[in-house]
């Protein structure tokens, strides 16, 4: 029996616990149904690219903690190599490797949360979010004696790091390295073969992958669709040239699809610090030459890495002051943002949420 | 590694497409004039030897004496990237370009973002609307003459 009802307008937001964060949206339910949806953001923007403008570089590399506040190391990341290529800075290799070290296991935090938010959106209430936070502490705890702050880390400087890794991070990381896949096969046990997760995220809110690509949408959404495109592998930066791993891809293109390639990169991740690990040799974390002053020519430059949500990066214009005269952040949280009215049209309001978790944004890079 | 085109051969590569749309050229961009841009865009993502299917980011910079919105453009198929920009006429007043969401949809919420911030018109778009702040918030934050 089908009736016809008349359709309902909804704000959903932006105080509600499944936006991750203070994120609106405008649905329009026929019943169940979305027939509509418009999001509106901006209640987290603090100008960040306007602040750029009145700082010097170094200065800046804080404010990029405070974008993807899930994923601060690799925030810093992106603009550092924005600015060695503009300036033309060498970094210390010791420093490349403890950048990597930091991005990767900032990567597992972040697609930890990522997981942990998803399945708490599919009405897991509060249990894999706490195995996913009880990980994500202990790579809190482990940046903390990298640098003494554990979420907005500011860690990384052009030419390298600020400090260097205390004698007892190694013996600290290499536990949780031995540790964290049988965490992932834990999750994997508990949740992959769950039958609710798979009748709920199988086939659910599915996107072609012509679609997403004209739709600028980068990152694990990407890989999910089965394109193998991942910048570490296609533009090597820092030394991902010199460390194997895989790009983790699904063809499905569809909400369980994005979860398990996230689920895979943990793994990849965790590879990834080991060879780090082995590799990094004594020596200076940051050139003694570059100074704290950055001051790069005249020019522009626009650099991108593989941050956990997309591509991250950075176009920066340099007037050849201390501060630069442009800095643009491309934020994979954004952008990844542009289908979103497509993927949810048609499915019901409980899909809704669920859907929106397998994007895995955060507010505070959609917001800036 | 992704290569980045230099300008000199993206613009003969642009030239081609759509005679006479280059306006300029230096190392590392080209810019086109600005009526041209939604050919150019076209021709630039279907085009076998450009094949830019990934538009990466839409920037909106104020030079104080004109505006300019720069496009970086991404080839997954042949790994290479390229710098396109176009220049917003002369002046601070009503900055205006063609909008290239029919060509890339990507572009959507990049266009209302630098709308909101820069205040450059989109010219074409389906929801050009403010994105970050709130309509009838006065100025665009992102000029260099705007004071807090």
């Amino acid at each position: 029996m089908s009736m016809r009802t008349e359709p309902v307008t909804v704000n959903i937001g932006p105080h509600h616990p499944s936006t991750h964060g203070v994120f609106r949206l405008r649905v329009t339910f026929d019943g169940e149904v979305i027939v509509d949806v418009e999001p509106v953001f901006g209640y987290l923007h603090r100008g960040t690219e306007k602040l750029a403008e009145e700082r010097t570089y170094v200065q800046f590399v804080t404010l990029t903690d405070r974008m993807d506040y899930v994923a601060s190391m690799t925030n810093n990341q992106g603009f550092v190599l924005a600015v060695e290529k503009l300036a033309g800075i060498t970094p210390s290799p010791r420093g490349v490797w403890l950048r990597m070290i930091a991005a990767e296991l900032q990567r597992i935090a972040s697609h930890l949360v990522g997981m942990g938010f998803f399945l708490q959106d599919l009405g897991a209430f509060a249990t894999p979010l706490m195995y996913a936070m009880r990980e994500r502490e202990r790579i809190l705890d482990l940046f903390e004696m990298l640098c003494g702050a554990r979420i907005t880390n500011s860690y990384m400087r052009p030419g390298g790091v600020f400090m260097d890794a205390p004698e007892d991070f190694w013996p600290a990381v290499n536990r949780f390295l031995d540790e964290m896949p049988g965490y992932v096969d834990e999750y994997e046990s508990l949740i992959s073969g769950n039958e609710i997760v798979l009748s709920r995220t199988k086939g659910v809110a599915r996107v072609e992958l012509d679609a997403l690509i004209n739709a600028s949408i980068s990152g694990p959404m990407l890989r999910a669709a089965g394109l193998a495109w991942d910048l570490r592998k296609k533009h090597p930066y820092e030394f991902y040239d010199r460390v194997e791993f895989d790009v983790p891809l699904a063809q499905e293109s569809d909400n369980w699809a994005r979860y398990i390639v996230r689920i895979q990169e943990m793994r990849e991740s965790v590879k990834i610090v080991r060879q780090c690990v082995q590799q990094i040799e004594p020596g200076p974390i940051r050139p003694k030459e570059v100074p704290f002053l950055v001051r790069p020519p005249a020019g522009e430059v626009y650099s991108s890495i593989e941050g956990p949500k997309g591509e991250l990066g950075y176009y920066i214009v340099s007037d050849g002051s201390i501060a630069p005269y442009r800095c643009k952040v491309r934020a994979p949280s954004y952008i990844n943002l542009t289908l979103l009215k497509d993927m949810l049209v048609g499915w019901r309001v409980a899909d809704m949420i669920v859907t929106f978790g397998s994007i895995d944004i955060n507010m505070g890079e959609v917001d800036r | 590694m992704t290569a980045l085109i230099p300008g000199e051969r993206i613009a003969s590569m642009i030239a081609s497409i759509v005679p006479g749309a280059v306006a300029a050229q230096d190392r590392g961009a080209a810019w086109i004039r600005a009526e041209t841009w939604p050919a150019v865009a076209r021709g630039l993502r279907d085009g076998e030897e450009t094949d830019f299917k990934f538009l990466s980011a839409v920037t909106g910079v104020d030079y104080i004496d004109h505006y300019e919105v720069v496009y970086h453009l991404t080839s997954f198929r042949l790994n290479h990237r390229a710098v396109v920009k176009v220049r917003c006429g002369e002046g601070r007043e009503e900055p205006a370009v063609p909008s290239c969401v029919p060509v890339w949809r990507g572009a959507d919420l990049q266009e209302r973002e630098v709308y909101d911030l820069m205040g450059i018109r989109f010219d074409g778009h389906p929801n050009l609307k403010r994105v970050m702040l709130w309509e009838g918030f006065p100025g665009h934050p992102h000029r260099k003459d705007f004071l807090r």
